[in-house]
C-alpha cells in the first residue's frame, strides 16, 4: 500500500483532535480501573484468616480429609478393601495415601473409589488418573518404593490390575500411609426468575474399609485418627473421626485434597473479577470507534476523506490500526493498574484473592488490551457498513457486549457457554486466571471466571468476527458511492 | 486540467449525467452554471472519483483521480463547506487534510493566512457561519498547491465582501495559470469573474462559450429609445431594426447599434428624450441560451438529481 503512511498519519490527526473521541477512551480506561480499585464486594478474610496454603508445584490447594496413619519407613505396600462409600457428593473419596508427615499442602499420593468417578489415584493436587468407573465395594493397594508410589486395585483381592503410578521427588524416606477419607462441599446451580446463581454448603462421606494388610518397613506402630486441616472443625461435632468395630474401620471425613478452586464450591475470588469493569470500558470503546468512522458519513466529512485519499480500503485500514493501537494501549495500561494494584484493594477489604502466576497475569492484562482493540475494529466494521450513528452503535453494543452481560448475569450453564463459543464476547476468556479442574466439582461459571474457550480461541472468535465485519466494510465502501 | 468526457450516471430511474462533456483549462476561470439539478455537483463528485460513472470518464492532468497518489497536490476541490467535524478545530481540520496529503503544519498556516482564517484557527469549526466555512473549505483547496481547483458552489453564504474577496481570488488563482472550475446556479455571480463558462442543464451541456464571445452573440445591440413622436418606430422599423414596445412612449430597438438608431432618428428629425444601449450581462445570455431547456423541461415529468 503506497502512501499508508500519510493515511495512517491523517486519521491519527482526525482521532485526537476531536476531544469526545480521545475523553471518551480515556473514560474507558477510567471505567476499567473503578470498577478494579473501588471496593465493591467485602470479605471475611483478613490477610492472615485465609492463608494460603502451596502445593509441591506452587498450585494453590486444598488439604483436609481424615487420616488413619502411621509411619512406614523405605519400602513398602498397604492394601485394604473398601467395604463401603457413603456419600452425598460424586467427588466424596475413601482409600489409601502415602504423605509426607500430616502438614497440610505436603506431598502426596493416593488410590481411592469416590463416589461417583470411579477408581482414581491423585497425587500432588493436581494429577488425577482415573482407574475402573466402579464403586465400593472395591480392593485397593498403594506399593512405595523409593520415590514411585504405585497404585492398584483389584475386585476380588485375588487379580490386581495396576492403575498407574506417580513420581513424588519430595517423599521423604519415613513417610505417613493410612486410610483416608474426605468429601468436598455440595454445588448445585439454581435459577430465580433470569437471576442464577450456586448454592453450596459442606458434605461429609464415612468409608468402611477391611481387610487391611501391610508389607515392608512398617514399625508395628499404633494406627492413629488425625483430622487434617478444615476435617479438625468437622470433627468438633462428631461428624469425623475413626470407629473400629472388629476387622471394620469406619472413618468419617469432610474436605478435599485437591487444587483451591474460586467460585461456588471454593473460596474467595481471582484476578478475573478485578476487571469486570472492562465491559464498561469495552462499551465506551464501541461508542467511539463506531463513531470515528458514522460522523464522518453524518456531517458528510467522509467525502473530503475519500477526495483526500481514494483508497477507500487504506483509509478503513489506517482507521483501524489507529483504534486498535490506541485501545490496546490505553487498555493495556488499565488492565495492568487493576490486576496488580485491584488485588490489593479486595484483599485489603477482606476478600481472598488468588494469587495468579506472573504469565498468567501479563496474558490477561495483554488478553484485556487485545480484547478492547479487536472490538474496536470490530465496530469500525460495523459503522461503516451501516453508516448511521445510533443504529451502528447500537448493532455494535449488541453484538459485542450484550453476549457477555447476558453470559455473566443472566443465563447460565448451556446457554452462556454457547454465546461464549460463537459471539464476540469469547473473547472474554482471555481474562481467566484460574484453572478449570475436573477433579473438583465447582460452579465454573462465567461470573466466577470461568469460560468455556481457552483464551487464544476466544480472541480467535472475536477477530473472526471483526475480520468478517471489517471486509465486508471494505467491500461496501469500494463500491458504493460515497 | 480537468477533462470530462460522455459522463453517464443513472440513480435509480432518475437520470443525472446524460453525457456531460466540456474541459477546463489552466489559466482560466470556467463557470459551471446550470439550475438546480442540472448535474454540476454529480459531475462534481465523479471527477474526485466519490461517485463511479455508468459510462465515460474523468481525468485530472489527464490521469483518472482516484490513480493520484496525493490527489490533493492535483486537484484542490471544495464539495461540501458544511462538512466539518463541528469538534474540530479549523486548523485541526486542514492539518489531517495536510498529513494526508504529506504536507505539515506550515503549509495550513499559510492557506489560513491566505484565506483569513489565521486568527481563528484555533476556534472549532462548528461555531463557523457558513460564509467561514466556505473560506476553510477553500484553504483546503488551496493546502497541496494545485495546478486544478474545483470549488462547488463557493458563493453561497458569503458576505458582499467575501464574494469580493473569491472572485479575486479566482482572477488571481487563474493568472497563476491554474485551471480553476467555479459552479454556480446563478450566472451572475459569475460576471467579470469566468473567462469562460460551461453551461448545463438535464446531465448534459447547453451551451460551451468563451464569455466575451458569449456576451457579444446575445447583446446584439438592444436600444431603448424614448420618444413623444409617435413615427419614431416606424423611422427605425424602416431602417432595418426589430421593434418590441415598451412602455409609454418608450420602446426596444434590435438590429441596430445605439450609434445608428442616434443616427437614423437625427437623418429623419426624429426627437427622442433618451437612446440606452444595454451591455448584454451574462444572466441574459444564459436565460437566453437556457431557455428550451427550462420550457422543455417545465412539460415533462421526472426532475433531475442533484
Amino acid at each position: 500500500m503506497t502512501g499508508f503512511g500519510d493515511t495512517l498519519h491523517a486519521e491519527w490527526t482526525k482521532f485526537r483532535t476531536v476531544p469526545g473521541w480521545v475523553l471518551g477512551v480515556l473514560a474507558a480506561a477510567a471505567g476499567i480501573v473503578a470498577f478494579g480499585l473501588l471496593p465493591g464486594i467485602g470479605g471475611s478474610c483478613g490477610t492472615s484468616a485465609c492463608p494460603t496454603l502451596i502445593g509441591p508445584d506452587g498450585t494453590e490447594v486444598r488439604d483436609s480429609f481424615t487420616f488413619v496413619h502411621q509411619p512406614l519407613a523405605g519400602d513398602g505396600s498397604i492394601t485394604v478393601r473398601v467395604a463401603a462409600l457413603k456419600s452425598a457428593v460424586p467427588w466424596a473419596k475413601a482409600g489409601l495415601i502415602v504423605k509426607d508427615g500430616t502438614t497440610r499442602g505436603s506431598t502426596y499420593a493416593a488410590v481411592m473409589v469416590t463416589g461417583d468417578h470411579g477408581v482414581r489415584l491423585q497425587y500432588d493436587y493436581t494429577h488425577d488418573i482415573g482407574g475402573p468407573a466402579v464403586g465400593a465395594p472395591r480392593w485397593l493397594r498403594l506399593t512405595r518404593a523409593g520415590n514411585t508410589v504405585t497404585a492398584a486395585e483389584s475386585a476380588d483381592g485375588i487379580r490386581w490390575t495396576g492403575v498407574d503410578h506417580a513420581q513424588l521427588p519430595g517423599l521423604p524416606a519415613t513417610a505417613e500411609v493410612g486410610l483416608f477419607v474426605t468429601s468436598p462441599e455440595f454445588v448445585a446451580e439454581i435459577r430465580q426468575g433470569l437471576a442464577a446463581g450456586t448454592d453450596s454448603g459442606p458434605s461429609r462421606a464415612t468409608g468402611t474399609f477391611d481387610h487391611l494388610t501391610l508389607e515392608g518397613g512398617w514399625r508395628g506402630a499404633a494406627w492413629r485418627s488425625d483430622p487434617v486441616g478444615d476435617a479438625a472443625a468437622g470433627a468438633a461435632d462428631g461428624g469425623s473421626g475413626l470407629e473400629r468395630d472388629g476387622d471394620a474401620w469406619r472413618v468419617t471425613g469432610a474436605g478435599d485434597i485437591a487444587p483451591s478452586v474460586a467460585g461456588g464450591a471454593g473460596v474467595g475470588v481471582t484476578v478475573t473479577q478485578t476487571l469486570t469493569g472492562t465491559f464498561v470500558g469495552l462499551i465506551l470503546v464501541v461508542v467511539v470507534a463506531t463513531m470515528f468512522v458514522t460522523a464522518e458519513y453524518r456531517r458528510g466529512l467522509i467525502r473530503t476523506t475519500f477526495a483526500a485519499d481514494p483508497g477507500r480500503v487504506r483509509v478503513l485500514a489506517a482507521k483501524a490500526t489507529v483504534l486498535g493501537a490506541v485501545t490496546f494501549g490505553v487498555g493495556l495500561v488499565a488492565a495492568a493498574v487493576v490486576v496488580f494494584a485491584g488485588r490489593r484493594v479486595l484483599r485489603a477489604g477482606g476478600v481472598y484473592v488468588h494469587p495468579a502466576a506472573l504469565p498468567t497475569e501479563l496474558r490477561i492484562v495483554a488478553g484485556t488490551a487485545a480484547l478492547l482493540a479487536v472490538a474496536a475494529v470490530m465496530a469500525l466494521g460495523v459503522g461503516a457498513l451501516l453508516r448511521r450513528g445510533v443504529t451502528a452503535v447500537t448493532t455494535a453494543i449488541v453484538v459485542i457486549v450484550l453476549p457477555y452481560l447476558l453470559a455473566v448475569a443472566v443465563l447460565s450453564g448451556a446457554a452462556a457457554s454457547w454465546l461464549l463459543r460463537v459471539s464476540p464476547a469469547a473473547a472474554f476468556a482471555l481474562q481467566q486466571a484460574a484453572r478449570q479442574y475436573p477433579q473438583v466439582d465447582n460452579s465454573y461459571r462465567p461470573a466466577d471466571g470461568y469460560f468455556p474457550l481457552p483464551g487464544w480461541a476466544g480472541l480467535a472468535v472475536l477477530t473472526g468476527w471483526a475480520a468478517l465485519a471489517f471486509a465486508a466494510a471494505a467491500l461496501l465502501t469500494s463500491r458504493r458511492d460515497a | 486540467m480537468i477533462s470530462v468526457s460522455g459522463l453517464r450516471k443513472r440513480f435509480g430511474s432518475t437520470v443525472a449525467l446524460d453525457g456531460m462533456t466540456f474541459s477546463v483549462r489552466p489559466g482560466q476561470v470556467t463557470g459551471f452554471v446550470g439550475p438546480n439539478g442540472a448535474g454540476k455537483s454529480t459531475t462534481m463528485r465523479v471527477v474526485v472519483g466519490l461517485d463511479a460513472p455508468d459510462a465515460g470518464e474523468a481525468l485530472v492532468g489527464g490521469r483518472p483521480y482516484r490513480s493520484l497518489r496525493h490527489p490533493m497536490r492535483h486537484l484542490g476541490s471544495l464539495l461540501d463547506a458544511a462538512a466539518l467535524q463541528p469538534s474540530r478545530t479549523a486548523r485541526n481540520h486542514l492539518l489531517w487534510i495536510a498529513h494526508s496529503q504529506g504536507l505539515g503544519g506550515g503549509r495550513v498556516d499559510e492557506v489560513l493566512d491566505q484565506v483569513g482564517l489565521g486568527a481563528v484557527g484555533r476556534r472549532r469549526a462548528g461555531g463557523f457561519s457558513l460564509g467561514m466555512r466556505q473560506r476553510l473549505g477553500i484553504a483546503a483547496a488551496l493546502l497541496g498547491d494545485p495546478p486544478a481547483l474545483m470549488l462547488d458552489e463557493p458563493f453561497n453564504g458569503m458576505d458582499p465582501e467575501g464574494i469580493i474577496w473569491i472572485r479575486g481570488l479566482l482572477r488571481e488563482l487563474a493568472s497563476q495559470g491554474r485551471a480553476v472550475l467555479v459552479s454556480s446556479h446563478l450566472m451572475g455571480e459569475l460576471q467579470d469573474t469566468a473567462d469562460h463558462v460551461v453551461i448545463a442543464g438535464r446531465g448534459r451541456i447547453i451551451a460551451d462559450a468563451n464569455v466575451a464571445e458569449l456576451l457579444a452573440t446575445v447583446a446584439g445591440g438592444r436600444v431603448t429609445v424614448r420618444s413623444a413622436e409617435p413615427g419614431a418606430a416606424a423611422v427605425l422599423a424602416g431602417a432595418g431594426g426589430s421593434i418590441t414596445p415598451g412602455g409609454t412612449g418608450a420602446f426596444t430597438v434590435g438590429g441596430l447599434a445605439a450609434e445608428e438608431v442616434v443616427a437614423v432618428l437625427n437623418r429623419h428629425g426624429v426627437p427622442f428624450s433618451e437612446v440606452a444601449g444595454h451591455r448584454a450581462t451574462l444572466e441574459d445570455a444564459y436565460l437566453e441560451l437556457t431557455r428550451d431547456a427550462v420550457e422543455y423541461r417545465a412539460a415533462t415529468p421526472g426532475p433531475v438529481a442533484s
